[in-house]
């Protein structure tokens, strides 16, 4: 049994290249939905890593009571930027100005928000990532700014010894710098007390980054924040932060992606049928004449779907390089709803977001090529042996 | 047109491949209608565009807010014609799912500016005349459920209240339309004195936006650059531009859209095109016979090759129309989901049309090279086989 | 008066490097009103004299003058448009459109003249009235039998009353039986209703049906005394 499968779908395949035309329809088909399923899904998981990538379990970040996911819309004051500096359990802490301005974009050119960050010098120690790559860090105290490689790349006028106009204030570009591919490289830094002064906050902060001294131990400090009725904070790890933030974008590109390739998935079967349907009337007088030669029925069944499973992986295989060779890496950048500022990401196409592409493909090929093999199976020998 | 009834028996000839065939360009369909739809929301902005409608936002940035003092100057402005203001609430229903804007307005005002938006006169009244009275888009109220004389409570994050909390609580007076489409734009508005008396003090008198009318649409440029020239050396300089600008400005923060659903229906149509392709050429292989047969009744090359085209151009008509037809539904069920943060979602005639146009040029793409083969196909030769 | 008029006709087929010469110089003059039977070995040429006189095909070299015209040189537009007009042919296998009823397949020809629709119809009908079939108007090709869908193709072969018909092995797929009723009938439509028949066969009882037979042999006529 298992050699008469062996041997009739090799038969099959033998001839494929006689019939290549209509057998790349399958290929190029089944290709287009798992090219396109993976671009999405790279998008979704690109945008997600680049967020998620962002947060650390060991770092908070505490904002204004009721604001607990937008650093944007978030004010705390002095009296409790101290309190929370002195909390037990806090290792280190930078106090941060959060603001926006509307800086034009290289491809649309159109002006998008950019985040501009006020920090002070220990928020290079809570955030390690951070490396100048060109240039040399700001000056506290001067109009300067240090830019995140994606920011420089993804908006006008953000080069290295560039001068920009931000809010009526002019800012030199001193430096370029990364932090692993984080959401902070989408980001202009400067000094907080200059920050505040230019942009006419004074003595107020967007929020505050905290290092623990216990990875994701912000219950405690957020009973201490409760038990203080002159404190309206929220904490929570940044780590969270930033999920929180990604979630739901993250969920919004994933579904789009699954519906988009669904409905593709759905012309290209359509399709395959067809191919295959074809490919069985092709193959008619073939396979009545294996038949009345004493084959069983399963090996028709089996070299037929075998067809087209080999098509469909071939396709799957292709629409995946397509995917990966043209999309892996690709930088965009989108507007973070949670943040309300710009976040550039690369695709990211991963060997999860492969293997689910190829697991289409093959369950594409077995769908379009199920019910062609169960006609080639049914049909009765000598009628077709006429070639009816 | 004679000719029609054969096409027609030729196409239903293997009614599987037929309808298969008919099905993967519906399928196309379907993704251009949806996907050009969606691409169209972020490219026009919300369909509140209006040409004589102006909107003034803060130079720099979105976020920053503008002093409620520049309506009166703005109201000074030659060329206007009158202005009112609103401010982005952010906020939260129950859940942060429950996505719609959130607009304090001057009640009066804003529907004398948006004189589209339709609302009971006797609603209006109470809008205006009771402090925590809100409106909505009735289509929003429905969507929750929403009675007249119902209380919502709405938690704020951007605008904390005074008294230091930060729930706020509105009494819903009435509900409106836009125009006379049974559609429309969803949104919560309530009253800007109460909003800002109760706000933090020292936040109150910010707004985000002031919508401008213009006296004469055609002077919209000149009166938009003065506007602008009367704040640019005020600490809260202004950007002014009609309504469809600023609202592709801000779609375009989202990143380009609509370059993205162009890739996917290009690798769509490309896709599609080899499959149909296929398949009308190996219809055509089977009826070389019957081709050659209709060139010795008479018919001249020119007529079989038109057959062969026509058939191929009526089976993706007949598919592209199926399809757009069927988005067009979809949209409808999709609407009240993704309406939240894409705004309104419509099949434009554009879109339509379009549609119907690439599946004709698909059509004319696909059964050209059949259809050339027709053409050529000498008699005698198919004949003999 | 000569209806079919063929002057020094030859026809050659290159085959590669090969030149067949499949008639050579061929003289023929049909007169209107006969019935002619063409007759001969495989490959002797037959179809494809059928094929030159029934403006399918072009000769190497001669002048074909068929119903008053000149068919040498003509564009294949113009071959197409005279065709419709002036010949009506019937094959071996019937070459009928398997998708189409009976009444639409004989309907068809007609499609290229100015009648309209429900005149179309009734043409048909008439046709079909000819060949003894109008109860089977709405029957399709596979529902019939061999000979029926032979008449339904006689009927679309006279239906846009066309001088010549033009008929390839018309029995060569029928029975005997069956073959002498197809026989009988283009007998009827020579003699009642005029039509001039150029028939090709392999049967010498067929060939009895017509006034005159013809031999091909090696690409040359040989008149048979009638």
């Amino acid at each position: 049994m298992w050699s008469q499968i062996f041997q009739i779908s090799l038969l099959n395949l033998r001839n494929l290249p006689q019939r290549l035309g209509s057998s790349s329809v399958i290929v190029v088909g089944i290709g287009g939905v798992v090219a396109v399923l993976v671009a999405i899904l790279a998008m979704a998981a690109g945008f997600s890593a680049t967020l998620n990538r962002s947060g650390a379990p060991d770092r908070a970040i505490v904002l204004r009571g009721g604001s607990s996911s937008a650093e944007l819309s978030s004010t705390i004051d002095n009296r409790q930027r101290q309190f929370v500096s002195t909390l037990d359990g806090v290792r280190l802490s930078s106090s941060e100005l959060y603001t926006v301005a509307d800086i034009p974009k290289r491809a649309t050119l159109l002006p998008s928000n950019v985040v501009i960050r006020g920090v002070e010098q220990s928020a290079f120690g809570i955030r390690p990532e951070v490396r100048i790559i060109e240039g040399r860090n700001f000056n506290p105290g001067r109009s300067e700014l240090i830019a995140g490689r994606a920011a420089s790349e993804q908006f006008l006028g953000i080069e290295l010894g560039a001068t920009v106009e931000l809010r009526q204030s002019e800012w030199e570009v001193v430096g370029i710098f990364e932090a692993e591919g984080s959401a902070y490289e989408s980001e202009l830094w400067t000094d907080l007390a200059i920050a505040q002064s230019a942009f006419r906050r004074f003595s107020l902060i967007s929020s505050m980054r905290l290092q623990l001294e216990q990875p994701g131990a912000t219950d405690s400090l957020q009973a201490e924040f409760d038990s203080n009725p002159s404190i309206d904070l929220a904490v929570t790890t940044e780590e969270e932060f930033f999920r929180g933030q990604s979630e739901f974008l993250t969920a919004l590109i994933t579904g789009f992606g699954y519906g988009v390739a669904l409905i593709m998935a759905v012309g290209a079967m359509f399709a395959a049928l067809n191919t295959m349907y074809a490919a069985v009337s092709t193959r008619t007088v073939e396979i009545a004449t294996l038949r009345a030669l004493g084959f069983g029925s399963a090996p028709v069944v089996v070299s037929v779907l075998a067809e087209s499973v080999a098509l469909a992986l071939i396709g799957g295989l292709l629409g995946a390089a397509v995917a990966w060779f043209g999309f892996n890496g690709y930088t965009v950048s989108t507007l973070n709803q949670g943040s309300f500022s710009q976040v550039a990401f690369d695709f990211a196409v991963s060997p999860e977001i492969l293997v689910t592409g190829i697991v289409w493909a093959l369950s594409l090929g077995l769908a379009g090529g199920l019910f062609p093999a169960l006609q080639a199976a049914r049909m009765p020998i000598t009628r077709a042996l006429r070639g009816d | 047109m004679k000719s029609i009834p054969l096409i027609w028996s030729n196409l239903f000839r293997r009614r599987v491949r037929t309808f298969l065939t008919l099905f993967s360009i519906v399928a196309a369909f379907l993704l251009f209608g949806l996907l050009r739809s969606i691409a169209g929301a972020f490219e026009m902005g919300v369909n509140v565009a209006g040409v004589d409608r102006l909107m003034v936002s803060p130079k720099y940035s979105m976020v920053d807010g503008l002093p409620i003092s520049h309506l009166a100057q703005i109201e000074a402005v030659e060329g206007v014609d009158a202005a009112t203001h609103m401010t982005w609430f952010g906020g939260t229903y129950q859940n942060p799912i429950n996505f719609f804007p959130k607009f304090p307005v001057q009640p009066r005002f804003y529907f004398d500016m948006y004189s589209e938006y339709i609302i009971d006169p006797l609603q209006l009244d109470e809008f205006e005349r009771i402090r925590t009275a809100a409106v909505a888009s009735a289509e929003l109220a429905e969507e929750f459920g929403w009675q007249i004389g119902d209380r919502i409570p709405i938690e704020g994050d951007i605008w904390l209240r005074g008294d230091g909390s930060n729930l706020w609580e509105f009494e819903l007076v009435g509900t409106y339309r836009v125009g006379d489409e049974d559609t429309d734009f969803p949104s919560f508005l309530f009253n800007y004195e109460y909003f800002d008396e109760a706000r933090v003090p020292e936040t109150q008198g910010i707004v985000s936006n002031f919508m401008v009318r213009v006296s004469d649409p055609d002077q919209a440029a000149e009166v938009s650059a003065r506007i602008d020239a009367q704040f640019e050396n005020s600490i809260n300089p202004t950007r002014t531009a009609t309504e469809e600008e600023a609202n592709r400005q801000f779609a375009a923060q989202v990143g380009d859209i609509g370059l993205i659903m162009n890739s996917i229906l290009s690798a769509v149509f490309f896709t599609i095109l080899l499959l149909t392709a296929n398949t009308m050429t190996q219809a055509l292989r089977e009826r070389i016979p019957e081709l050659a047969v209709l060139k010795t009744l008479g018919f001249t090359d020119r007529r079989v090759a038109f057959l062969v085209l026509l058939e191929s151009v009526l089976l993706c008509g007949i598919g592209g129309a199926i399809g757009i037809a069927l988005s067009g539904i979809a949209l409808q069920a999709l609407s009240p989901e993704l309406e939240g943060f894409l705004g309104q979602i419509e099949m434009s005639a554009a879109t339509t049309l379009s549609g119907v146009g690439i599946a004709l040029l698909l059509g004319v793409i696909v059964g050209l090279n059949p259809a050339l083969s027709a053409r050529r196909l000498q008699v005698v030769e198919a004949l003999r086989k | 008066m000569s209806i079919v008029e063929l002057q020094q006709v030859s026809r050659h087929f290159t085959k590669g490097k090969q030149t067949v010469e499949v008639l050579d110089n061929i003289d023929l003059t049909i007169e209107e009103g006969d019935f002619l039977a063409l007759m001969g070995p495989s490959g002797s040429g037959k179809t494809t004299l059928l094929n030159l006189i029934g403006g399918l095909d072009q000769p190497t070299a001669g002048s074909i003058e068929v119903a008053g015209q000149e068919l040498v040189g003509l564009s294949s537009r113009k071959l197409a448009q005279w065709r419709a007009r002036n010949i009506g042919f019937i094959f071996q296998f019937y070459n009928l459109l398997p998708i189409l009823s009976a009444r639409r397949n004989v309907e068809l020809p007609l499609l290229l003249t100015r009648l309209g629709g429900g005149q179309r119809k009734r043409n048909a009908d008439v046709a079909l009235t000819i060949v003894g079939l109008a109860d089977r108007a709405r029957h399709k090709p596979g529902e019939l039998s061999g000979g029926q869908q032979q008449r339904v193709a006689i009927a679309r072969a006279i239906v846009a009353d066309p001088r010549i018909l033009v008929c390839d092995e018309p029995t060569g797929d029928l029975d005997r039986e069956t073959a002498d009723e197809i026989l009988d009938l283009l007998e009827l439509l020579n003699r009642k209703h005029g039509k001039t028949i150029i028939m090709v066969t392999h049967d010498p009882k067929a060939a009895s049906h017509a006034r005159h037979t013809l031999y091909l042999d090696k690409g040359n006529l040989v008149r048979e005394a009638a």
